[in-house]
């Protein structure tokens, strides 16, 4: 049974200068805890093979990401199938300890922009200085896109990830698009 | 519009990615206190043309509280702090003392 | 009559003509051209009518200082008003018209006022209101708003788009003349990042018109290897189109870029509001030349003296045939000899000064054969819709007229005003500079930033320098301290070596003759656009309106679009003479962002239409919109108000689902309702803290209702608490209350509880879910099939996790209707499969969705108070008789302590009951009981109001819940409710469950 689709279904905007895509299901787990605690970093590792990324910053490898989203909080990016297990065995690992694991793939959406005109999609809705010199690979932002609370990194060259909540999956993508509507680009990125 | 540096995530913000929380450093008082106590605590507010101590919260951003020291008059940001304190830091007061001679944490904050 | 020259047009490409109309004329033009020297090429000198007087109005000016010729610009989603034909680039098939007349613009009604001039004077408005009521209710307010406005407001939706641009730069220069690029090169050659905007299309600023010599070459050649430089230099931007138009706190600028204006036909954004913040912002803002004040200084024809000079070469455009100069200063010759030099008449410059000696340019001037009158001036121009010669008088005397001299163009000069505004928008102070009777920047306080240092400086003739040298040099030298400020190391250069003619000082003119009389000072206007003359500036000062923000108000000076860049000195000297005081102790009034006005659609940017807000879809979103919802805001979220079936009311669609519910099956969409997940070792001692109730004691799978108040006391949220397991709770909030009871909770967990050990989660968006109600909905759940959820497995006020038709679940036994209902919980993805399956098994029970009106509606028939109806911020527990929901056995909870105030424990605060009309009628929302007598004020004194009213379709009568003066203690008592409509409503106190009060439906 096919039951499961993300906010948008997986819409697409490829008709301006960066090209905007909605993902599928992405797996998602808010960890909240003692980020130097060594049980939680272990538990990290052993689920992702990643550290624990530094303040502002997010680690990545082709199955996970995992982003540094506040003091006591990373968010783990995994497989959608392989949520419930993984939580499982955070809460295992971290039994004794305080801390929280919890699934919010379906509370989120996530898009991707991509092209060479990404960053300057970017610059038009987040009060961030995303041009390379401001914003390079391996860091993490949390801010707004216009109206709406997002976070965001460099995937892979000229190719932004995003993340909001998933009620406002319409109105981000719509967002996107109007910033990458044809004949908008700014020639400074 | 402002920009503060949030001291929980090390991020550099306008203003839009905050909100403001208002004065910093109150003491609550709950059940048992006095009406004037309480009184204060829930209404009275310094107003200082100068060095102000508020709350602000990172709402776009990692989500924290923390406080900052600003000049109410020249809108120059002194420092911010994390929120689990009860006073401002010592360095920080030094810091302000020395741009505000005369000025003091405790005298006319 | 203006004509297009034969010679000079170094902005016009003359290869390329552009067709455009004018109050429906065609007219041609260049590629090149602004609208303004199009129109003066096409002898179109008269272009409007100024707001008060109707008196004609010309072209002044040649740049954003323009004070007259505005139009209106397209038409339909294209049209704009108030378009600067100086500042619009000509384009092919541009539509203008002309504005503020009737019915012509060569015949125009309302220039009867001018007639009227000596019964308008300054603070005619004011006056006017101090008279009798029927006056101006009848006579002058209509008269009024006949004459209000200029441009028309559009009437249709823009068709174009706008976005903003958050952009960062270590340096931002604002202005392309040779001034900010010269900063701009020296700045960057330290390696910092530099942006640098410029308003027109052209970089150079005024210097290749003004001419001169830099490093031996001419100016125009400087300026274009400085640009190509700078052009390949990877660290320095440079906009054209681009105006800097305010600079606020912590080095934020607004950039106003017009990216299409010149070629509507392109793709794109129109406007592009850049946002930008930079570490130092140099303003090479150049300066403003002032006109000077003698009678009839606003006929057709009368223009500032550089831009004459401007249209001449930059757009090979004659203002005129015949030109008289007048001048105080130097700069003025440099028109004639530019006139002069293409051919046409310059029959004198009259120089108000008197000089012992010749400087280099009016030396100049006579060599060329042009008459040099020093010492006189302008007694009155004659003419009236255009210049047809003017009265030369002595300056020093009181306008008597030594001769007469024929003409077509008065270039004028008063001397210059460096551009101070956008150093001024965020505090940068001004020192009055004597020798060029100007205000300057004060170097010494500029703006200060977020680390208490400087964040603004001036450079160039913004900064009060004029001639090359002194521009470039101290260009150089600004561009250089603003790399250091910020933590670059300039290089060690030079400036560039500018050279110009020196010039003779200036003598300051603010009225000519200087002696001039009643009559004459009552026709020589300071503010054309907003008709303000010299003797209304010295009427207000007579009449006590010394502050010069009052006196701008009380005369309207410099209040219209262009916000007086040309009125605004003279203005001010004038005032100053009739407060016989100095003019920097009288100052300037505030200069505001900003620096010229910027399009609506810029500052909107995106946000519009689908963006305008926000908008919160749940998962279900489109199947409501498919399936006949009427929306309903609720914060950002849509919720479906109700369901209509085709040809059905709002009204019916909601009674019939209210209906349904009771008698059947109801789904109602509750995924907006907030979820937070509060764990950890202290979760149980923080929810006592921020519930009134206790919630500690709550059993794992069982649900509590809670009530939450502020630390004032005013009820703020209500929801069920679910207890999960020993260490975890999941709180639900009202739709909308999500991010702001979790803000709440990380609050007081960050910011004085800091040592508990409790992590908050919002995982409200995680799940769908799905109110299943009525008394057929067990049969549903049982349908799809899975979990228990019999009375015994799943009892009143029990959670259990388990499937449903193969979903994941988790069940909730709770009800806000008094029916048997569950709300089940699955995964947000998956939450429109599950909605298809409740609606395929419950399509044999009678089902049907409900919305928002009919869930309002059932729960007031059970007299369920709803956050946000019952209370409004003033109303704490006990007015909605909740005590029971106020733990006695807790030392402390949010709001406790500010119960016990006197106001809170008042017998005589307002309390819920019921309210049930005498004749079945539905009570008004909103509406007030009256009570005997009358208060202080003479009204009317109240003893209640109605909180929510509903038709109830199950008890077929009207319902309502209200706060009455002792409610509780009156029941049966009939109360008056006068509504809007004029009729007094009639309602009997009565309990607020109005259906089911035992609630044994609920507990089947």
């Amino acid at each position: 049974m096919s039951k499961t689709v993300t906010a948008l279904n997986g819409a697409r905007f490829a008709d301006g200068i960066a090209d905007v895509a909605e993902l599928p299901m992405q797996g998602m787990i808010t960890l909240r805890g003692d980020l130097g605690m060594a049980a939680l970093k272990k538990a990290v590792k052993s689920n992702t093979s990643l550290v624990v990324p530094d303040q502002g910053q997010v680690a990545q490898n082709d199955a996970y990401t995992v982003a540094w989203m506040s003091p006591d909080e990373v968010l783990i990016l995994c497989p959608y199938a392989e949520v419930q297990a993984i939580i499982a065995k955070l809460d295992k690992a971290l039994i004794r300890a305080h801390a929280l694991a919890v699934d919010v793939s379906d509370a989120r959406a996530m898009f991707q922009v991509a092209g060479v005109h990404a960053r300057a999609v970017m610059a038009k809705l987040a009060p961030v200085d995303v041009s390379e010199r401001g914003f390079q690979p391996g860091m993490f932002r949390r801010t707004r896109l216009a109206q709406a609370a997002a976070a965001f990194w460099v995937a892979d060259a000229d190719t932004f990830h995003i993340i909001c909540f998933r009620s406002q999956g319409q109105y981000m993508f719509d967002l996107l698009c109007v910033a990458a509507q044809k004949g908008s680009e700014v020639g400074r990125f | 519009m402002l920009i503060l540096t949030c001291p929980c995530c090390g991020q550099t913000g306008e203003e839009s990615e905050f909100h403001a929380g208002g004065e910093a450093h109150l003491t609550r008082f709950g059940p048992g206190s006095s009406d004037d106590d309480f009184e204060g605590y829930m209404f009275m507010r310094q107003n200082p043309k100068g060095v102000h101590f508020e709350r602000w919260r990172h709402v776009y951003g990692c989500g924290k509280w923390f406080h900052a020291a600003r000049c109410t008059m020249t809108l120059e940001v002194f420092g911010t702090y994390p929120a689990q304190t009860l006073e401002p830091p010592q360095d920080l007061r030094d810091e302000i003392s020395a741009k505000r001679p005369g000025w003091s944490w405790g005298a006319v904050s | 009559m203006s004509t297009r020259l034969a010679t000079q047009g170094r902005l016009v490409n003359r290869d390329k003509a552009v067709r455009f109309s004018f109050n429906s004329a065609p007219m041609t033009g260049f590629e090149g051209d602004t609208l303004a020297s199009a129109l003066l090429a096409n002898d179109q000198m008269l272009v409007g009518r100024s707001f008060k007087y109707h008196r004609p109005r010309g072209i002044v000016a040649a740049g954003p200082e323009e004070p007259n010729a505005l139009v209106n610009l397209g038409v339909e989603g294209k049209f704009e008003p108030n378009q600067r034909a100086t500042t619009t680039e000509l384009f092919e098939g541009l539509l203008a018209t002309s504005q503020n007349h009737w019915p012509s613009l060569e015949f125009d009604v309302g220039a009867i006022n001018a007639k009227l001039a000596r019964f308008m004077p300054a603070g005619f408005y004011y006056k006017m209101f101090i008279h009798p009521r029927p006056l101006w209710k009848h006579v002058y307010e209509p008269f009024i708003r006949q004459a209000a406005g200029l441009g028309q407001a559009p009437k249709g939706r823009d068709w174009d788009t706008y976005e903003h641009l958050y952009a960062f730069c270590d340096v931002l220069v604002v202005g392309g003349g040779i001034a900010g690029l010269q900063a701009a090169k020296s700045a960057a050659q330290s390696g910092a990042q530099v942006l640098v905007l410029e308003q027109t299309a052209h970089w150079g600023g005024r210097a290749p018109v003004d001419g001169g010599t830099v490093d031996g070459k001419p100016v125009d050649k400087f300026v274009e290897e400085l640009v190509s430089e700078l052009s390949d230099t990877p660290n320095v931007t440079l906009r054209p189109r681009t105006m800097g138009a305010g600079v606020y706190d912590h080095g934020y600028v607004l950039g106003y870029e017009r990216l299409t204006d010149h070629a509507p036909g392109m793709d794109g954004p129109r406007h592009r509001l850049w946002r930008i913040r930079a570490g130092h912002i140099i303003t090479a803002t150049g300066a403003i030349e002032r006109p000077l004040s003698f009678a009839g200084n606003d006929i057709p024809g009368v223009m500032l003296a550089a831009s004459v000079r401007d249209y001449a070469i930059n757009y090979g455009v004659s203002a005129g045939d015949r030109t008289i100069v007048v001048t105080n200063n130097d700069d003025a010759y440099r028109t004639a000899l530019a006139l002069k030099n293409v051919g046409l008449e310059v029959p004198a410059i009259l120089d108000a000064r008197v000089l012992p000696v010749d400087s280099p340019l009016m030396a100049d001037a006579k060599a060329a054969g042009i008459r040099v009158m020093m010492g006189h001036g302008i007694a009155k121009v004659q003419g009236s819709k255009r210049v047809t010669g003017v009265a030369v008088c002595s300056q020093a005397g009181e306008g008597a007229t030594v001769e007469e001299i024929a003409c077509d163009v008065v270039a004028m000069s008063g001397g210059w005003s460096p551009v101070v505004h956008l150093w001024s928008h965020c505090g940068g102070k001004l020192l009055w500079d004597t020798d060029w009777a100007m205000f300057r920047p004060d170097v010494d306080k500029a703006p200060l930033g977020a680390d208490g240092s400087p964040f603004v400086s001036p450079a160039g003739s913004a900064n009060g320098h004029f001639g090359l040298t002194e521009i470039l040099g101290d260009a150089h030298a600004m561009g250089r301290a603003a790399a250091r400020a910020i933590g670059f190391t300039p290089k060690k250069t030079n400036a560039p070596d500018g050279s110009c003619l020196d010039e003779a000082p200036m003598a300051p003119v603010w009225l000519m003759p200087q002696g001039a009389g009643r009559d004459l000072r009552g026709k020589a206007w300071l503010d054309y656009q907003n008709d303000v003359k010299v003797s209304d500036v010295q009427l207000a000062a007579q009449e006590g309106f010394e502050s010069v923000e009052h006196a701008k108000r009380y005369t309207t000076l410099g209040m219209a679009t262009d916000q007086g860049k040309l009125s605004n000195i003279n203005g001010l000297a004038i005032l100053s003479d009739a407060l016989n005081q100095p003019i920097p102790q009288t100052g300037t009034t505030t200069f505001r962002p900003p620096y010229t006005p910027i399009s609506m659609g810029a500052i909107g940017g995106e946000a519009r239409g689908e963006v305008f807000q926000p908008i919160r879809r749940t998962p279900m979103h489109d199947w409501h919109d498919a399936n006949g919802a009427d929306w309903e805001p609720v914060g950002h979220w849509r919720r479906p108000y109700a369901y209509l079936r085709d040809g059905e009311s709002v009204h019916d669609a909601v009674m019939r689902e209210t209906k349904n519910v009771r008698e059947n099956l109801g789904l109602l969409d509750a995924s907006t309702l907030g979820k937070l997940i509060v764990k950890g070792p202290d979760a149980g001692r923080f929810l006592d803290m921020l519930y009134t109730n206790m919630m500690s004691t709550l059993k794992p799978g069982k649900c509590r209702y809670g009530l939450m108040c502020g630390e004032n006391g005013f009820l703020i949220d209500d929801g069920v608490v679910a207890r999960i397991d020993d260490n975890t709770f999941l709180c639900h909030t009202t739709t909308g209350g999500a991010e702001r009871i979790h803000a709440h909770m990380e609050e007081w967990l960050q910011t004085e509880w800091w040592d508990w050990q409790v992590y908050v989660a919002n995982v409200t968006e995680q799940y769908a879910q799905v109110a299943v109600v009525g008394p057929k909905a067990r049969q549903a759940l049982e349908a799809l099939g899975g979990m228990d959820v019999s009375r015994d497995a799943l009892g009143f006020m029990e959670w259990a996790d388990g499937t449903l038709g193969g979903f994941d679940v988790r069940a909730y036994r709770i009800s806000f209707s008094g029916e048997l209902s569950y709300e089940i919980a699955v995964r947000a993805s998956e939450g429109q499969a599950f909605w298809d399956a409740l609606m395929k098994v419950g399509a044999d029970l009678g089902v049907m969705p409900y919305g928002t009106e009919a869930l309002h509606i059932l729960r007031a028939e059970k007299g369920f108070i709803m956050i946000g109806d019952e209370t409004d911020g003033t109303v704490i527990p006990q007015d909605l008789g909740l005590h029971w929901a106020l733990s006695k056995k807790k030392d402390d909870y949010l709001g406790k302590r500010a119960h016990l105030r006197s106001h809170m424990a008042d017998p005589a605060r307002w309390k819920l009951v019921g309210l049930e009309t005498t004749d079945g009628s539905t009570l008004p929302d909103g509406a007030y009981a009256v009570a005997e007598g009358t208060n202080a004020n003479g009204q009317r004194n109240m003893q209640g109001r109605v909180t929510s009213s509903y038709h109830s379709p199950n008890l077929n009568k009207g319902i309502a819940m209200g706060l009455v003066l002792h409610g509780p203690d009156r029941m049966g008592e009939v109360l008056e409710f006068p509504g809007t409509d004029g009729t007094t409503y009639k309602a009997r106190i009565v309990s607020p469950v109005f259906y089911d009060p035992d609630g044994e439906k609920q507990n089947v």
